[in-house]
């Protein structure tokens, strides 16, 4: 049933989502200018950013249609939705049962879809392009995202996360070798998804090989805002799950509201850290050309199927 | 007086579609009178159908004998629930597809509307018989006036040579489909002589002709409904065939195909081999992946959507490959799980398939136009049609919060519990396959965002297309009608499933229902909500509460103001339409990453080119494969024997006479 330390767990988990997710944003941004011997921008500067773009006018291009103009909060939306499901300080969700692992892949497909058809609406040759990269690069890391979700739900035996957040981090400690496949792919998989750059270079704009920003190169104000909070919902949403699939100690259980209290802490620890190691991936890492990526996240997706058939090989035995 | 059963209904209804098709005949050119007034009615009776399987499903099996047939094998009519989730699906998707037609046909070349509207009328209760026949001869007698109607349904415009073609591919592909399904049937008649379903059913084949039955049954159905390599006629009818045809044979027909498969493999065949489920499983696999690759890479709206159709057909065979496995091993709630995945994924899918070909006829009406590579920017003209379309898309691209998904989750569900196959290694492959379903999922995406994008979305590629129309209001409840049966299938798939499981309760002794029923109708939770749930309604809640909260929230704190401006495309000017990606364009990245699986013509411009054109043209190797070398032997047959027939009497007189010696000599007492 719905408790209410439960229904304000999930409240609390949202917002900390929403509050969360430009800092995180912003954290990486420092790490990888100190790595890259720049000077930093503050820690707060997405911050600024979506407060600068919610007061700026929209300027729509001629021939944007209403889609054009919906697909921003949709995708908002699906983050939100997104975050809500992914437990972050505690398993106890009460909207955990709206939308298992495999729909939780569905949601991020609905908000792919609807970016890359608003990045085709104006009809210019850079949205089309970005588009077009976009569903490719979807199409190639979703079967392997589904394949490491595969793996943990057969481990846990249920595609809940809520369930195999509990079944990994509270029960007694076996070492499956299948999650060190799986963790590998998955951390691939969310480089590619979340425009990071072995296979897309989330700084810049006006290069040829640009994916996410070319989509939304005809979005200003506060659509711009909504999709960069977005974007940034996007990784602390990948961020957690992954935290959740791969490091789950120190998550709360249900009813326990004195986990609750050290969860928070513990989570801005693994997030500070989980952030430096991706700005540290990024700058050791160089920007591939499109067509390697399908040999990035072909990798991936052999790894991701590689840790399932060890699970069933070695694990299932026992 | 006996009340009237639901199986009466439905003969009525048959009885009524046949009426309305032939007083068509009475104004045969009378565009009016057959569009505005039989159409509409046509849809009336499929309501009733639709309505009637509803109250039947659940209930006993109901039968009847027609005195039409053989002097001693009467017409045998038999409604069970497996039965009844079709006549469902048939009742309610024809009765959308029927008022949209109502406003499509217009005055035109091609058959008269009055012939029109009666091969459309027997197409349809031609497929209802279909679906209630309970013996063989009654079964091949309406799956042939199926396949013939529908025939000359597609080559309404035979005027065209490219018609005539597809056409004659279809009729072909279709006969020799019927021939394995009438051997099929004799087969498991086990020689007998008993050519009705319960005389196949007593019968007590061994695990050779129980095989060799299933294996005819899967090429013969598998002809109808598209599975590789019999799918080549798909390709080209769907585009050939006027858009509400189109959505009747790959939203409907094609499912008469997935019922027959599970009509025999799972209730006439009586026993089941595991091999089998892998045969479908493979064969499904197969078929998935290659209608998908195809569909990314067509320049042609329809056929887009008929490769999709192969896809979505190779999903349902994936699903009962597995259906199979599972039963074989007698793990019957698991096949249970699998079946309501195919028989959810056949309302689905006839559902949005129906939706987005209904839209390309609005589309077609409105511009003359089938390429992609002519279209664009018509969600400004056309907004209706594009917002429905965009419903058919995302459930077609098997995203929630449509119905697409549900099916989609239910299959792979399915294949999480393959591991707990006592079999040596099936257990380790078959969980792998969920992997190639998954890329198939995420491809029929890419697919239909290129459908989409390049038709509604964008600049408009040629300038007549701003005096493009909105579909009519017919056309537009016909659409509104299919896109609410996606919503609704979609948010609320508990109702439908709780339905089905009378269905799978009868194949399978086992059902899905107990376990929905006890979650509440907002939650689907298959197994256990420990193990896996899924709420769309709340799914759909949140996203539009966002939405409007999101929304009100930015204009209260902030300010709604909006600037019209050009395009900014990273301050280039010059954007014309002829700068977006063209339907080639879109595809060029598959085309290059997958390039072996695709048999490729291409012509590049050189620099010197004054008018520089590029062309690519895309075709499937099973026309080189396996069409061409057997089209090349049957015509080097015809060639040795044409060589027989001089065309001289004094010679044909003569093999005559030899005939009768030689005939005398072997018959000699």
């Amino acid at each position: 049933m719905i408790s209410l330390t439960g229904f304000l767990g999930q409240i609390f988990a949202v917002a900390l989502a929403l509050a969360l997710a430009p800092l995180l944003t912003g954290w990486i941004n420092q790490c990888r200018a100190w790595l890259q011997n720049r000077s930093a921008p503050p820690l707060l500067q997405p911050y600024y950013m979506l407060h600068k773009l919610f007061h700026k006018d929209v300027v729509l291009a001629h021939g944007a249609s209403s889609l054009f103009r919906f697909a921003p909060f949709i995708v908002f939306g699906c983050m939100v939705l997104a975050c809500a499901i992914i437990p972050s300080l505690s398993s106890d969700l009460p909207f955990a049962p709206a939308a298992d692992a495999l729909a939780l892949v569905g949601v991020f497909g609905l908000a792919r879809i609807f970016i890359a058809l608003a990045a085709m609406d104006v009809g210019t040759s850079f949205g089309t392009l970005g588009g077009r990269r976009e569903m490719l690069i979807g199409f190639l890391a979703e079967p392997a995202l589904l394949m490491v979700i595969f793996t943990m739900a057969m481990i846990a035996q249920s595609t809940s996360v809520a369930t195999i957040v509990e079944t990994l981090a509270h029960r007694e400690l076996v070492i499956y070798p299948s999650i060190a496949f799986a963790g590998i792919a998955f951390t691939m998989v969310s480089f590619a998804e979340n425009a990071r750059v072995p296979v897309d270079n989330p700084a810049t704009h006006l290069e040829l090989t640009m994916i996410h920003e070319a989509m939304i190169l005809e979005y200003s104000g506060r659509h711009l805002a909504l999709i960069e909070w977005a974007a940034s919902l996007k990784l602390y949403a990948y961020s957690c799950l992954g935290l959740a699939l791969f490091f789950p100690w120190g998550i709360a259980e249900r009813d326990n509201f004195l986990a609750l209290v050290a969860a928070l802490p513990l989570l801005l620890v693994k997030l500070a850290i989980g952030g430096a190691l991706v700005a540290l991936l990024e700058t050791i890492n160089a920007k591939m050309r499109i067509f390697r990526a399908p040999e990035f996240l072909g990798t991936a997706f052999l790894l991701a199927v590689l840790g399932l058939l060890v699970h069933l090989l070695l694990e299932t035995q026992a | 007086m006996p009340s009237l059963l639901a199986i009466d209904l439905l003969l009525i209804a048959a009885c009524l579609w046949a009426t309305i098709g032939l007083a068509g005949l009475a104004a045969p050119r009378n565009t009016f009178f057959v569009a505005r007034v039989l159409f509409p009615l046509g849809a009336l009776a499929g309501l009733l159908v639709g309505a009637t399987g509803f109250v039947a499903l659940g209930g006993a099996a109901q039968t009847a004998e027609l005195l039409i047939g053989l002097p001693d094998l009467p017409f045998h009519l038999r409604l069970d629930n497996l039965a009844a989730v079709f006549v469902i699906l048939l009742g309610i998707v024809s009765a959308g597809i029927s008022i949209y037609a109502a406003g499509y046909f217009r005055v035109g070349e091609g058959t008269a509307p009055g012939v029109l509207g009666l091969e459309y009328h027997l197409f349809l209760a031609s497929m209802l018989m279909v679906l209630l026949a309970d013996d063989a001869y009654a079964f091949m007698v309406s799956w042939e006036v199926m396949a013939l109607s529908s025939f000359f349904l597609v080559t309404t415009n035979h005027r065209h040579d490219e018609i005539r073609r597809a056409g004659y591919i279809y009729l072909l592909v279709a006969h020799v489909g019927a021939i394995a399904i009438l051997l099929s049937f004799g087969v498991m008649t086990g020689g007998a002589g008993d050519y009705t379903f319960a005389g196949m059913r007593a019968q007590d084949l061994s695990p050779f002709w129980g095989s060799v039955a299933f294996l005819l049954a899967l090429f013969g159905f598998g002809a109808k409904a598209g599975l590789l390599p019999v799918h080549v006629w798909l390709p080209e009818a769907h585009p050939a065939a006027p858009s509400p045809v189109s959505a009747l044979m790959s939203g409907v027909m094609l499912k008469t195909a997935i019922y027959g498969l599970l009509r025999v493999s799972l209730d006439l065949v009586g026993t089941t081999l595991w091999w089998w489920g892998v045969v479908a499983l493979a064969a499904g696999l197969l078929t998935a992946l290659f209608g998908v690759f195809y569909a990314t890479v067509q320049s042609d709206m329809k056929r887009l959507l008929a490769y999709s159709s192969i896809e979505n057909i190779g999903l349902l065979a994936v699903g009962i490959g597995l259906t199979l496995i599972f039963h074989s091993y007698r793990m019957e709630a698991l096949a249970a799980l699998a079946l309501t995945a195919v028989l959810f994924h056949c309302l689905a899918h006839a559902g949005f398939k129906s939706l987005l070909f209904l839209c390309t006829g609005s589309v077609l009406h409105a511009t003359k136009q089938r390429s992609l590579g002519k279209l664009g920017g018509l969600i400004g003209p056309m907004p209706w049609v594009a917002w429905l379309a965009l419903a058919g898309v995302i459930a077609g691209a098997g995203l929630p919060p449509l119905s697409g998904f549900v099916s989609e989750w239910l299959l792979l569900q399915a294949f999480l519990f393959s591991p707990g196959l006592p079999h040596s290694w099936l257990n380790m492959i078959v969980p792998v396959a969920a992997a190639a379903v998954a890329l198939t999922a995420a491809m029929a995406g890419f697919a239909l965002v290129k459908f989409y994008g390049i038709i509604f979305l964008g600049q408009m590629r040629e300038p007549n297309l701003k005096d493009a129309h909105d579909a009519c209001p017919l056309e537009k409840l016909g659409l509104v009608w299919l896109a609410g049966l996606t919503l609704l299938l979609g948010v609320l798939p508990g109702t439908m499933i709780m339905k089905l499981d009378a269905a799978t309760r009868q194949l399978l002794g086992k059902g899905l229902a107990d376990r929905v029923a006890e979650q509440g109708w907002w939650l689907l939770a298959p197994i256990s909500p420990e193990r896996a749930s899924y709420a769309p309604v709340l799914f759909l809640i949140t996203i539009a509460a966002t939405l409007l909260f999101g929304r009100w929230i930015v204009r209260t704190l902030y300010h709604g103001r909006v600037r019209h401006s050009p395009a900014w495309d990273c301050g280039y000017h010059f954007q014309g339409p002829r700068a977006q990606d063209t339907a080639e364009g879109f595809s060029q990245p598959i085309r290059r990453i997958f390039g072996p699986m695709f048999r490729m013509q291409r012509h590049f411009p050189s620099i010197r080119d004054r008018a520089p054109i590029y062309t690519v043209k895309v075709e499937d190797h099973f026309w080189y494969w396996l069409y061409l070398p057997i089209a090349r032997l049957a015509g080097g047959i015809s060639a040795l024997i044409a060589r027989v027939q001089g065309g001289r009497i004094a010679v044909y007189l003569m093999y005559s006479f030899v005939t009768l010696i030689l005939l005398l000599l072997v018959a000699r007492p």
